[in-house]
């Protein structure tokens, strides 16, 4: 078996008397789409904060690349290689869709302190950005302001700052969120091509984008993995049918 | 060119003018007067760094001000009286060069910039505004308790200090040097906008988890934005006290630093031109209401309220409509 990408052992976390994540072991190797699903309050978003470094787990370790990156905040593990989309998008509304592609650009480049030179000069950050908005088809919008945008659009940008990391892998949090079906089958199409330059952690509660794409699913229920395994595995799985899909599947 | 360009090109004709102005219509007061906006432009174009670009409302930046007042008292002082400043383990002699003055200003307020920020950027919204507002007053009652230079009352400067080949007495040749000081900061602030550095911190201000998941540091970002912006605020106030030829606490008074605020508010937040358009409207009314009425204060916040409440973008906000700025 090749070594996983991304890593989470034995992760535990509490919020009071609430056991938001209990033992949680999944990892996510090269070049596939890894989804976790589970109803509201399975602790997703907990568990995503915690494999980005917003939250400190309080037991277990975070591994990226076989490296234990436990002890890094969020700009740390962004560095080492993890670049994440937000459920909620967070893009600098005022700036034009460019500048929100060079702010990662930048980051990447790991050199914020030049205060001299234009940010949008030609050179290798423009480049990066340009190519990030290339991919997602967000080219013709560069100039425009975020909060022009429309929702869709939106969230093909939180996906370009992602690229622009050049990462090791992705974490998506509910990259679907609030798009019709038009937009989700775009985004779909997009993150399918995405998986062969690294793999996706991906969060999601659109369950046709889930069985469209993931190799693997995790199914997550009040904090603990309650099935891990390929779509078919998990469609089958009488434990998950009741706990979560229902009838649907 | 846009609105916001030519309004921002006439405010700048306007000063440069000015002395023009005040020759033919034989009112030299006019020059002191301007100077006073342009200084205190100066120190509100360092805030705006900090405020309208990182969104750090601070309250305590009369603090760099009165260290740049102080800065050039304490070496103007022993320049005058001819004591050495320190003697062990070296000697420091005063100094009425400007250059020296202001490099010393320049250097000091950024080292307290750099200390209040590590305490204070640790924090934010309110918090961050008591804690600046409460830095202020430290400074302040510690520059009346410091009777070596003057305690409350001050002290006096004689003679304005020198600027190599330039007559520093002569009003307009002051006039001329504050205003080219003032046009390199705004052209610094300029330049900054468009930087790498201008756009990392101007993210930071609105998204600033969107900056940590890039593996950028806001509280890095910011401690430098609030750096350079309390030192471009020292500048500022070792002209000031260059102005008046007189260095007192209330350069460090929590009312100053809160015009600072007002200055950027009536002007236009995060706009280039904003702190100089704020400063000068409020000297101007400060002397023509001023003038008219002891009570001139209730007439400049009516204008405050009208602006906050109406003009969201300020006077620049009103006259070039809605553009770079922000709330």
């Amino acid at each position: 078996m090749t070594e996983a990408v991304l890593q989470t052992r034995g992760l535990f976390k509490a919020f009071g008397a609430l056991q938001a994540t209990e033992d949680v072991s999944i990892e996510l190797r090269p070049g596939e789409i890894h989804a976790v699903i589970g109803p509201n309050g399975a602790g997703k978003s907990t568990l995503i904060g915690q494999i980005s470094g917003a939250i400190v787990p309080d037991a277990g370790a975070v591994l990226l690349g076989g490296r234990d990156v436990t002890a890094l905040a969020v700009p740390g593990r962004a560095k080492a290689g993890l670049a994440r989309t937000f459920q909620i998008s967070q893009l600098a509304m005022e700036d034009t869709v460019l500048q929100n592609a060079l702010l990662g650009a930048l980051g990447a480049a790991g050199r914020p302190f030049d205060m001299l030179r234009p940010v949008a000069r030609r050179g290798a950050l423009r480049d990066r950005a340009e190519a990030a908005l290339a991919r997602v088809g967000l080219t013709d919008q560069a100039r425009m302001r975020v909060a022009e945008l429309s929702h869709g659009q939106r969230r093909q940008l939180e996906v370009a700052v992602a690229l622009t990391l050049a990462p090791k892998c992705f974490v998506m949090d509910e990259p679907m969120a609030g798009l019709g079906t038009e937009g989700s089958a775009r985004l779909t199409g997009l993150l399918d091509g995405l998986r062969a330059e690294a793999p996706i952690l991906l969060v999601e509660h659109d369950m046709d984008a889930v069985f469209a794409l993931a190799d693997r699913i995790s199914v997550l229920v009040y904090g603990r993995v309650i099935a891990s395994g390929t779509v078919a595995e998990i469609r089958a799985d009488p434990a998950v049918r009741e706990a979560y899909l229902g009838d649907a599947a | 060119m846009s609105r916001e360009a030519v309004f921002n090109l006439v405010v700048l004709a306007g000063l440069v003018a000015l002395p023009l102005y005040a020759h033919l219509s034989d009112a030299p007061f006019t020059i002191t007067l301007a100077t006073r906006a342009v200084i205190l432009s100066l120190a509100a174009v360092g805030l705006n760094i900090a405020l309208g670009i990182g969104g750090l409302v601070s309250l305590g930046h009369a603090v760099f001000f009165g260290v740049g007042g102080y800065a050039m008292g304490i070496l103007a002082f022993h320049a005058q009286t001819y004591a050495p400043l320190m003697e062990w383990p070296f000697v420091v002699e005063g100094t009425k060069s400007m250059p020296v003055i202001w490099l010393v200003a320049v250097v000091f307020s950024a080292l307290v910039a750099l200390g209040i920020g590590l305490l204070s950027l640790r924090t934010s919204g309110v918090y961050f505004i008591m804690i600046t507002l409460a830095f202020g007053q430290m400074f302040y009652y510690f520059a009346i308790s410091w009777s070596a230079y003057g305690g409350e009352d001050g002290m006096s400067i004689y003679v304005r200090n020198g600027f190599p080949g330039l007559n520093t007495l002569v009003p307009v040749q002051f006039y001329g040097l504050c205003l080219v000081l003032l046009c390199a900061a705004l052209a610094f602030n300029a330049v900054l906008l468009r930087s790498p550095f201008g756009l990392a911190l101007n993210a930071a201000r609105q998204v600033p988890d969107r900056v940590r998941a890039v593996g950028l540091d806001p509280f890095r970002l910011r401690l430098l934005a609030f750096v350079i912006s309390g030192a471009i605020t020292g500048l500022a106030g070792a002209l000031f006290a260059d102005l008046n030829r007189f260095v007192s606490p209330t350069m460090f008074s929590w009312q100053l630093s809160g015009e600072f605020i007002v200055f950027i508010i009536i002007g236009g937040t995060a706009r280039l031109f904003g702190p100089v358009a704020g400063a000068v409207l409020f000297v101007a009314l400060e002397h023509f209401l001023g003038g008219v009425s002891d009570y001139w204060h209730i007439w400049f916040g009516l204008l405050l309220l009208g602006v906050v409440l109406f003009g969201r973008g300020g006077l620049i906000g009103v006259i070039a409509g809605r553009g770079r700025g922000h709330d």
